[in-house]
């Protein structure tokens, strides 16, 4: 645990505290109140567990953005992986998605009545249980950002060495930075600073950031997901904006480099080519989001099985979209620990571990 | 026996199967005491004004673990819930329900493991029966335990008794067990050095007479782990718990599967450990107490009882408070 | 989005695959992301797959100044 607890030590966060209180005193005597947004849903889960939102001076505001791919992921997307494993393939999943709600069930209740869903750990799992059921069709239900898109194509290159044929993948891959630009440029919106992802900077780099910095930028600062690398982040976030700078800082460097994982990115280029994607909450995206290329569709499980995901029924009164946005905090829902609860839940940002409404519902006072 | 290294259907048919599974196996192990001879209902001695009862039923995946099996923890789990009520295990019953096809060896062990584990905690099986179902009715072998117990003189456990200024103490590591079934799963492709707990706390209770009186509850984290306790306790009453992360024992194997797989380590059970609310009073003997023995070296007090609006709270590293909340049930290894 | 852990890579077989190691947690990891993986290094776990390397240097330095500002007398 070296590399953890030494990120965790009690008395460095007491006085890193202590500094961004000075410094957002700095900025409350010019009348300033400042929005950051973490991007990642795993800087939200780290900031709940963490107690970090109520140590926070009252001018320092963090909102949750679009990082969960279990939130931004639509209803029809699960709707069609339910059709596929009632028409009797197996579907391979990661636990996060298995109770979130599509427009009339989710994974587990499907996975009750009867079908095959196997929630695994590691992609690698589904060549597995490809082998296991060679007269299964086997569809792998790939979500995620850069960091769980980035294996796919070592997925795909063993498959293919392989010779497996009954494995295909559902893609809704997203993409960080198209998301970061449709936020940037919501006329609704105020942000004054991006909490940047660890681990999706670590596949496509800090300098990824640099567009959204500069004159007409705000502070960008990747950080680790300990809770010390969330408090240096927030002091050197709030250290730019007290000297009116908007620059990227990476605050991860012992894993983030400036370009990224090349080898990554070269895969990732290989197999994968951007597509318009659609996000719960932010809508159609131009370019947004990952999907296989034409000479892999032979493992695109849409064009295998000749389905399309479509948009699928959102919950009536459900606010996921405004709260992914930022736009809204989860306890501005009408159903947020009404009608919505991590056991009964409605919207997806309540269903996901990371999602913002479970994060407040579960982690606040 | 060569051509039956595995269970049939005909060693549930009430035949001869039946009877020489029942001869060889059970009574082997077990023949001794009340179960001798057979009879359909075991004649047992009652000398004391209170017993305690209870039944729970085991159908745990993988059936073997690192550190126990099926067997003991079903004689385990079933003597802790008469332990943490304040009694002294007597008698266990046993169910088994097999699946057509499990191998007699696999039988042969966990049977070893209950005889082995009752003799432990001496508790006598004084009744049992067999059942064998069809292949694909059941996941191998399932066990149902059901226990007396003497009440200790002297306990008066009653969580209405728990007020502000009283003391959590937990026995020892928690989270040892579900981590490592989890971790012997299939489909998680993780592996570890960490073995399971399960283990009886009838010592760890025995050794608290002296203090009985001031103990107001006690309560085996088993499934829902720690926070599923502490939330039962405090739900529609007028008193939170406040926990400090610090002090919370875990071992360094659980808190890396815990990050590795993004489950929180106290929604996950433990099989050998105690928890238990005291007066402040006698918090410090009870630890002295408990770290002088095997099972409690590990024993920590891990927070106290205040006046509030029934939750569960827990001061974090960075001096954050946060909620402990209620696990939803399944435990998923996560990415996100 | 993306939980990960920092892990040591304890064997590192011929087929893109090796098993890295914390604190008794062994997790077979596939290698494919990183260039010329060796024995000993520390690297990111995500989702079975080693991400990124962990650059000890970095990290050492990290926990240096953490000890730094802890031990820092309150101005």
């Amino acid at each position: 645990m070296k590399y953890i607890d030494g990120f965790r030590n009690p008395l460095a966060a007491k006085k890193i505290i202590e500094r961004i209180e000075v410094l957002a005193n700095l900025l409350k005597a010019s009348g300033r109140k400042v929005s950051i947004m973490e991007v990642c849903g795993t800087h939200t889960m780290a900031i709940a567990r963490f107690g970090i939102r109520n140590i926070l001076p009252e001018n320092i505001d963090l909102i949750s953005g679009p990082g969960c791919p279990v939130c931004v992921t639509e209803a029809g997307y699960i709707d069609a992986a339910i059709n596929l494993a009632k028409a009797g393939a197996v579907i391979v999943t990661f636990g996060d998605m298995i109770n979130v709600p599509g427009s009339d069930e989710s994974l587990a209740q499907c996975r009750a009545n009867g079908a095959l869903i196997e929630v695994v750990y590691s992609p690698s799992a589904a060549i597995k249980l490809a082998r296991q059921f060679p007269e299964k069709n086997v569809v792998f239900l790939a979500v995620g950002f850069e960091t769980t898109t980035a294996p796919m194509p070592a997925v795909i290159q063993i498959a293919e060495g392989e010779g497996i044929r009954n494995l295909s993948l559902l893609t809704a891959f997203k993409l960080v930075p198209p998301a970061l630009k449709a936020l940037m440029t919501d006329p609704e919106l105020k942000i004054d600073s991006f909490l940047c992802p660890a681990h999706v900077s670590a596949i496509i780099g800090a300098d990824a950031y640099k567009p959204f910095t500069g004159k007409e930028g705000v502070p960008c600062v990747v950080a680790g997901f300990e809770p010390l690398d969330i408090l240096m982040a927030i002091d050197g976030i709030l250290n730019q904006l007290v000297r009116n700078e908007a620059s990227v800082e990476n605050q991860y460097n012992r894993v983030v480099k400036p370009e990224g994982n090349l080898k990554a990115q070269a895969l990732m280029d290989e197999y994968l080519q951007p597509v318009d994607a659609r996000w719960r909450g932010l809508g159609l995206l131009p370019l947004s989001g990952l999907g296989l290329k034409n000479e892999f569709e032979r493992f695109d499980a849409e064009k295998k099985h000749g389905i399309t995901v479509k948009k699928g029924k959102e919950p009536s009164g459900c606010l996921c979209g405004e709260v992914i946005k930022g736009k809204s905090k989860p306890t501005s829902c009408p159903l947020f620990a009404r009608g919505c609860t991590p056991d009964h839940a409605v919207g997806p940002c309540m269903v996901s571990s990371e999602g913002s409404c479970a994060a407040y519902y579960k982690y606040s006072l | 026996m060569k051509a039956e290294l595995t269970i049939q259907l005909a060693h549930g048919g009430g035949g001869r199967l039946s009877r020489d599974l029942i001869q060889s196996e059970i009574v082997s192990r077990f023949g001794n005491g009340p179960l001798e001879g057979l009879p359909d209902a075991a004649t047992i001695p009652w000398h004391c004004d209170k017993l305690l009862f209870t039944t729970d039923s085991y159908v745990v995946q993988p059936i073997e673990f690192p550190g126990g099996n099926i067997g003991d923890l079903a004689v385990h789990g079933t003597v802790n819930d008469l332990c943490v009520c304040g009694g002294r295990p007597k008698w266990l019953s046993v169910g088994l329900i097999l699946e057509e096809g499990l191998p007699l060896a696999t039988l042969r062990k966990v049977l070893d493991s209950m005889k082995k584990a009752a003799a432990d905690c001496g508790i006598t099986v004084v009744t049992g029966d067999t059942k064998v179902v069809g292949a694909g009715q059941s996941d191998g072998l399932y066990i149902n335990t059901s226990g007396i117990a003497e009440a200790i003189k002297g306990f008066s456990l009653s969580p209405a008794r728990i007020t502000k200024g009283d003391d959590v103490i937990v026995s020892g590591n928690l989270a040892d067990h579900g981590f490592a079934v989890l971790a012997a799963r299939k489909n998680i492709n993780i592996s570890s050095a960490l073995k399971s707990d399960t283990a009886p706390v009838h010592r760890l209770v025995q050794a608290l007479e002296p203090f009985a009186g001031e103990i107001k509850f006690m309560r085996d984290p088993t499934r829902g782990g720690l926070s599923a306790v502490l939330n039962e306790i405090v739900e529609n009453r007028n008193i939170n718990i406040q926990l400090n992360e610090t002090d919370i024992p875990f071992s360094t194997c659980v808190k890396a599967l815990s990050e590795t797989l993004g489950i929180d380590p106290l929604h996950v059970a433990s099989e050998g450990r105690i928890v238990l609310i005291c007066s402040s009073q006698v918090t410090d003997q009870i630890l002295h107490t408990w770290k002088s023995m095997p099972e409690g070296f590990g024993a920590q007090s891990i927070g106290v009882v205040d006046s509030g609006k029934g939750r569960v709270t827990i001061k974090t590293i960075t001096g954050g408070i946060r909620i402990v909340d209620v696990p939803r049930g399944e435990l998923l290894p996560r990415i996100c | 989005m993306c939980l990960a852990v920092p892990m040591k890579l304890i064997e590192i077989r011929g087929d893109g695959t090796g098993v890295a190691e914390m604190d008794g947690a062994q997790s077979e990891v596939n290698l494919t992301l990183l260039e010329k993986p060796a024995k000993g290094d520390y690297v990111i776990i995500h989702a079975g797959f080693a991400i990124e390397r962990l650059d000890e240097k970095e990290a050492n330095a990290r926990i240096a100044l953490f000890q730094e500002i802890a031990d820092n007398e309150t101005p």
